[in-house]
């Protein structure tokens, strides 16, 4: 097996370059068949992988061939396979595997339906490359075929302007973060002379001594990109508009995979941040800060996948939070169950976008929990995920995740008390959105419930978000050991608490009505601040006045060519005396003659003058 | 010198009006048969003032050069009334502002 990892990714490959060059004369079963048998078998021998994995923790270095060798550079197209691979490899084929499934349902009406299914193997062809790269070079390779998937799919309907925006806006916005990215891959470069993860780190450990500015810069560059990837503040204005492509997509790529490449960058190259611990302090503080600024967003939106959309943002934010205190483990475990839950919650709003005439606004739903009883419990579940309630996945990892965030010195208390108004805010948000949509009266009546390719990924899915948290992911080998102290029990209990108080303020709100927040709401101070956050805090409105606009408004100036207005403006002269002189050629014999004499008449004038003058 | 002695300045005189006139009616006719003529008349307007000069002077010169322009005049009638028939057949009229298609 270990012989033939590079197989994973080549097989959604080749099915989606099939499907290109063939996908119109195929049926839709057969385009069915092979998109989603394609993940499918990439996940079977991921299964096979992580069973042998299991047995003999043996770490795969695989080397195809040399990708390019110019003095001395020689990146390989080679795959490195550890603990961490393995989670984020069984991560993206199996639930890819049941994205793939439900879009067979969702998608089924589209008529671009090969092209869907090309652009998704695609990604997750990518997406893999991404995660099992050995050096960085391929990694980047991996990270920019994602994004341009991610480009492709958010502008799958690209019949409707507002689509292609969106997708403009995602590809450029995280292209920012890339630029950034790749001058730390050159730095790194040139520094170390290498660009093979492992190698590189081991060099830098000699090479550099903790806290100087080199792996400073370089650890920031990568930040950079990451935080691009995975919509972080201040890149993060993509995430909300990539909702425009079909619901499927954003499970996979919005939610469960491609945005937390960035988590993934920052933890495969952890043994350079740790030799920057400023690096590690930005990257905490741009997690809590985002982690919070979303959930104030998520409260106040409408449409639902926005609010998931938002969500992840502040989820995302919550395992950078854990990559800056130095818990990687469990950044990496909360990337894993939040990929379960956040997949199930997209996927369910999928369903009842699909079932309910492509409706967006959750006050238009209502009462849906007994018409569509497994997007109800799919949503419950995960909605108890995300909101951490005990016993879910999500509890598990958001815990350590606060817990560790408390035991760092300084700034710990500070950033645990942020997280749990973070967890407060979530559970306020998710029941929200599950009290408001499910419960109440029924606004819009579904057409159709959910059929078995949705039901099926749905159940998967629920339980996985259920029992996700007791998992125990094979990445002990890869991250150092934290020092396995806990702190006092009462952190703990008020970790543990806080979701469920959550949950009450939302049951009392929109559900029991008991507490009554329209007075609040309606002051001057509460409408504004409601629109302040449902605008993401004006940071669109920010970005368009400070770079869209001026970008625009010079390039409308500069669309009219004022340098060459000055040659335009001999052309002009020369084709307006042209045209003074085609009026004198007007092919009437009389009137050249008369031209003549007259000039006759004025040249002996001006000679006998001339001569009178001389004489 | 016998006969009638008209001063040089009054043949030249006619030779001038006899140009301006030719030239004129070469301006204001559009047929071309009369523009023709016109140009006849311009010819021999240059012609009588070589002969004038010539006879002033004492000279044969004059005389010469008016047989030169006979000889010109005649081949140029015999081209113009080819072009005359040309023009008849190809704008079924001898008015020629309607031959303008050269303008531009």
């Amino acid at each position: 097996m270990s012989e033939t990892i590079w197989l994973i990714p080549l097989i959604p490959l080749l099915s989606s370059v099939t499907l290109m060059l063939f996908g119109s004369r195929f049926k839709a079963l057969q385009i069915g068949a092979l998109g989603v048998g394609s993940v499918g078998i990439a996940a079977l021998l991921t299964l096979l992988l992580a069973a042998e994995f299991m047995q003999n923790q043996q770490v795969i270095q695989l080397s195809l061939w040399t990708w390019m060798e110019v003095a001395g550079f020689a990146p390989g197209i080679s795959f490195y396979f550890d603990g961490l691979t393995l989670v984020m490899m069984s991560v993206i084929t199996g639930v890819g595997f049941l994205i793939h499934l439900f879009s067979t349902e969702f998608m089924e009406k589209d008529p671009s339906y090969a092209r869907y299914f090309a652009y998704l193997n695609m990604f997750v062809a990518a997406m893999l490359v991404l995660v099992m790269a050995d050096n960085l070079l391929l990694l980047y390779l991996g990270w920019e075929g994602v994004g341009v998937c991610s480009y492709l799919l958010v502008g799958f309907w690209y019949q409707h302007n507002a689509n292609g925006h969106a997708a403009r806006k995602a590809f450029i916005v995280t292209r920012i973060g890339d630029t950034a990215m790749a001058l730390g891959l050159l730095l790194l470069f040139t520094e170390l002379g290498t660009l093979d993860i492992q190698t590189m780190v081991g060099e830098a450990n000699q090479t550099w001594q903790v806290g100087d500015t080199v792996p400073l810069i370089a650890c920031l560059l990568l930040v950079c990109g990451a935080v691009g990837k995975s919509a972080q503040l201040p890149l993060h204005t993509w995430l909300p508009d990539a909702m425009a492509g079909p619901t499927p997509v954003s499970a996979l790529i919005h939610a469960a995979t491609m945005v937390t490449a960035g988590v993934y960058l920052i933890a495969r190259t952890h043994g350079l941040f740790l030799l920057a611990p400023t690096a590690m302090t930005v990257v905490a503080v741009i997690g809590i800060t985002t982690s919070l600024m979303a959930a104030f967003t998520a409260l106040m939106q409408t449409d639902i996948k926005r609010i998931l959309a938002y969500s992840t943002i502040s989820q995302i934010g919550y395992m950078f939070l854990a990559l800056g205190v130095g818990a990687w483990s469990a950044g990496i475990f909360h990337l894993m169950t939040h990929a379960f839950f956040k997949a199930l919650l997209f996927l369910g709003s999928g369903a009842i976008i699909h079932c309910l005439h492509h409706e967006h606004n959750i006050f238009k739903m209502g009462g849906l929990r007994t018409k569509m009883p497994v997007t109800f419990w799919s949503f419950m579940i995960g909605s108890a995920a995300l909101a951490a309630l005990p016993m879910t996945s999500g509890f598990f990892s958001k815990d350590q995740i606060l817990l560790q965030a408390y035991q760092l010195p300084d700034i710990g208390p500070g950033l645990w008390m942020a997280g749990l108004l973070g967890a407060l805010l979530t559970a306020i948000y998710s029941f929200r959105l599950v009290f408001v949509v499910f419960f109440g009266k029924a606004n819009t009546e579904p057409d159709k419930d959910t059929g078995w390719r949705m039901a099926v990924p749905l159940s998967v899915l629920c339980f996985l978000a259920m029992v996700g948290g007791w998992f125990m992911i094979p990445v002990t080998e890869v991250f150092p050991a934290g020092d396995g102290s806990h702190p006092a029990h009462w952190v703990e209990y008020v970790s543990i608490s806080v979701p469920i108080f959550g949950v009450l303020i939302a049951y009392l709100i929109f559900y029991s009505g008991r507490l009554k927040i329209d007075g609040l709401a309606n002051s001057a101070l509460g409408k504004s601040l409601g629109q302040f956050w449902l605008s993401g805090w004006g940071i669109d409105w920010l970005y368009d006045r400070l770079f869209v606009r001026p970008y625009y408004g010079l390039a409308n100036l500069l669309k009219g060519e004022p340098v060459d207005a000055i040659y335009g403006f001999i052309v002009a002269l020369n084709q307006t005396f042209n045209h003074w002189l085609s009026v004198a050629q007007s092919g009437r014999m009389r009137w050249y003659l008369a031209s003549m004499v007259a000039g006759l008449i004025l040249v002996i004038t001006l000679a006998a003058n001339l001569s009178v003058g001389v004489l | 010198m016998d006969g009638l002695n008209i001063p040089l300045n009054h043949i030249l005189l006619v030779s001038s009006l006899l140009f301006a006139i030719g030239m004129l009616g070469l301006m204001i006719r559009r047929n071309i048969i009369f523009i023709l003529m016109s140009l006849e008349v311009m010819l021999n307007a240059a012609a009588l003032a070589f002969v004038a000069a010539g006879a002033h002077w004492g000279q044969p010169d004059g005389q010469i050069v008016f047989m030169l322009i006979l000889t010109v005049a005649a081949a140029e009638v015999a081209v113009g009334l080819g072009l005359v028939l040309q023009v008849q057949k190809r704008f079924k009229t001898l008015d020629m502002d309607h031959a303008n298609r050269m303008q531009g």
